[in-house]
């Protein structure tokens, strides 16, 4: 038999713009009464198992401004390490935990997240990754959407042997995904993402 | 640590071909200057974080979610503007379908004016149009909606720069790493060929991807013209494939 070669071409990418917000957060942007509610806003249901954590991100320009018209998704597993089985077409029973969440930045180019910290998922050389949540970015001036991932500094040892951060050639940069625990209400897990400069994030070709 | 796969879904995406896509930095949309990265993208492969990604039930769309000219009707009276139909096939590379998926989109009124408040453009607000929908794909991978034909609006890049009528589109897939966000534009408006949104795709014939062609056959008589949009997302080699390498 003989594989499939591809013969169409990818749709080409365009900027999601300035008024992303009516389209992927109506709600957010005061279109109320179109969506009962954002999709991906909430993440958590009751029945979701693990450990509960707030994701906190800033998006700093290369001039050092806040990206402000941001939003960004983010896609996970579950505290086993599990991704949520795709739903059936007409099925009603969402799962109590889709690992799957959407949110605009503030003003000062802030998003946050509740969500649970992801259990190691295994790596293409079988062995686990480090426990991280991808991430994907987009916003007026994002010609593609930017793909990158946030570890967790309390995950020393894991990280030191993760698969993608060892892709990275510079340490230092590897730090650029890592992001800061601050102890709260929620433990709390901090990452500034820089889309250009010194401090630039890592993105992804993925 | 295991991860459920879509049936017949485990092969890898086939590489994106960023030759086919805006480079992230095109000096002629002025926005790009600050925000595109200046590192060369990491080649990270495909783990399962992304060959899998979310899905949608179709219990999440409301009844009107795909009807843009009443989804925000404030007294019953549908929104102003050429009604149209548009609709369109989700395939990948492969020319496979893409069931299932859900896709989103926004534009602006009739008039070329966003329902937002950053918006400054002049043109009047229509009371009853919101500018946003959305939609599942069918078994086929086929999508449609209905909606008024956006207008064209001025925004501030060179002084005195014109999007042509255009629609935005948020398209899933199946895996995380077909996440895809573009814009449809409408066949024979000259206005394409001299925006600079539009010129950050580098070829001609992507370009041509992001033009929906009028279909007379799908038209609604004295109601709706309709504009077919297809839209492919990035397909993946077949794990027959990846077998026949190792065996190589
Ligand atoms: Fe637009």
């Amino acid at each position: 038999m003989l594989h499939p070669v591809p013969t169409l071409r990818e749709t080409p990418s365009q900027t999601a713009g300035p008024y992303v917000h009516i389209g992927m957060t109506p709600n957010f942007a005061e279109i109320r009464g179109i969506y009962d509610a954002d999709p991906g806003l909430a993440m958590l249901t009751p029945d979701t198992v693990g450990e509960r954590i707030e994701i906190v991100g800033r998006i700093v320009d290369g001039a050092g401004s806040p990206v402000g018209d941001a939003v960004v998704e983010i896609w996970q597993a579950d505290a086993a390490g599990a991704f949520a089985a795709p739903m059936g077409p007409n099925s009603n029973s969402a799962p109590a935990f889709s690992g799957w969440g959407r949110q605009p930045v503030n003003g000062d180019g802030v998003f946050t997240f509740q969500t649970i910290k992801p259990g190691p998922v295994a790596g293409p050389d079988g062995k686990p990754m480090a426990p991280h949540v991808s991430l994907w970015i987009v916003a007026r001036g994002i010609n593609i959407g930017l793909q990158t991932r946030l570890y967790f500094a309390d995950e020393t040892e894991a990280n030191a042997a993760d698969y993608v951060l060892n892709r990275i050639a510079d340490p230092r940069r590897r730090q650029t995904l890592i992001a800061r625990r601050e102890e709260g209400a929620l433990p709390r897990y901090v990452l500034d993402i820089y889309l250009q400069g010194d401090k630039e994030t890592v993105f992804f070709d993925v | 640590m295991s991860s459920i796969m879509l049936p017949g879904a485990d092969g890898a995406l086939y590489q994106r071909d960023h030759s086919w896509h805006p480079a992230a930095n095109t000096p002629g949309y002025k926005s790009t200057t600050f925000r595109a990265p200046r590192q060369p993208l990491l080649a990270i492969g495909a783990t399962a974080s992304e060959l899998t990604g979310p899905t949608f039930g179709h219990s999440m769309l409301g009844a009107l979610d795909n009807d843009l000219i009443r989804n925000y009707s404030q007294d019953g009276t549908e929104a102003i503007g050429q009604r149209m139909i548009v609709f369109g096939q989700v395939l990948d590379e492969n020319a496979r379908a893409v069931p299932n998926t859900l896709v989103e989109f926004w534009q602006a009124n009739a008039g070329g004016r966003y329902r937002h408040k950053k918006e400054g453009y002049l043109a009047a607000l229509d009371p009853n149009f919101g500018g946003c929908g959305r939609t599942i794909t069918d078994e086929n991978g086929f999508y449609s909606f209905r909606t008024v034909k956006p207008g064209a609006y001025p925004w501030p890049n060179g002084g005195n720069d014109w999007r042509p009528a255009h629609i935005h589109f948020s398209v899933f897939g199946h895996a995380f790493a077909q996440r895809l966000i573009t814009q449809m534009y409408f066949e024979g408006d000259p206005m394409i060929w001299q925006c600079p949104i539009v010129a950050t795709v580098p070829d001609k014939a992507g370009i041509d991807q992001l033009i929906a062609r009028l279909d007379r056959h799908n038209t609604t008589p004295m109601d709706s013209l309709a504009y077919r949009f297809d839209i492919v997302l990035r397909g993946r080699r077949s794990t027959m494939f990846e077998n026949k390498l190792e065996g190589n």
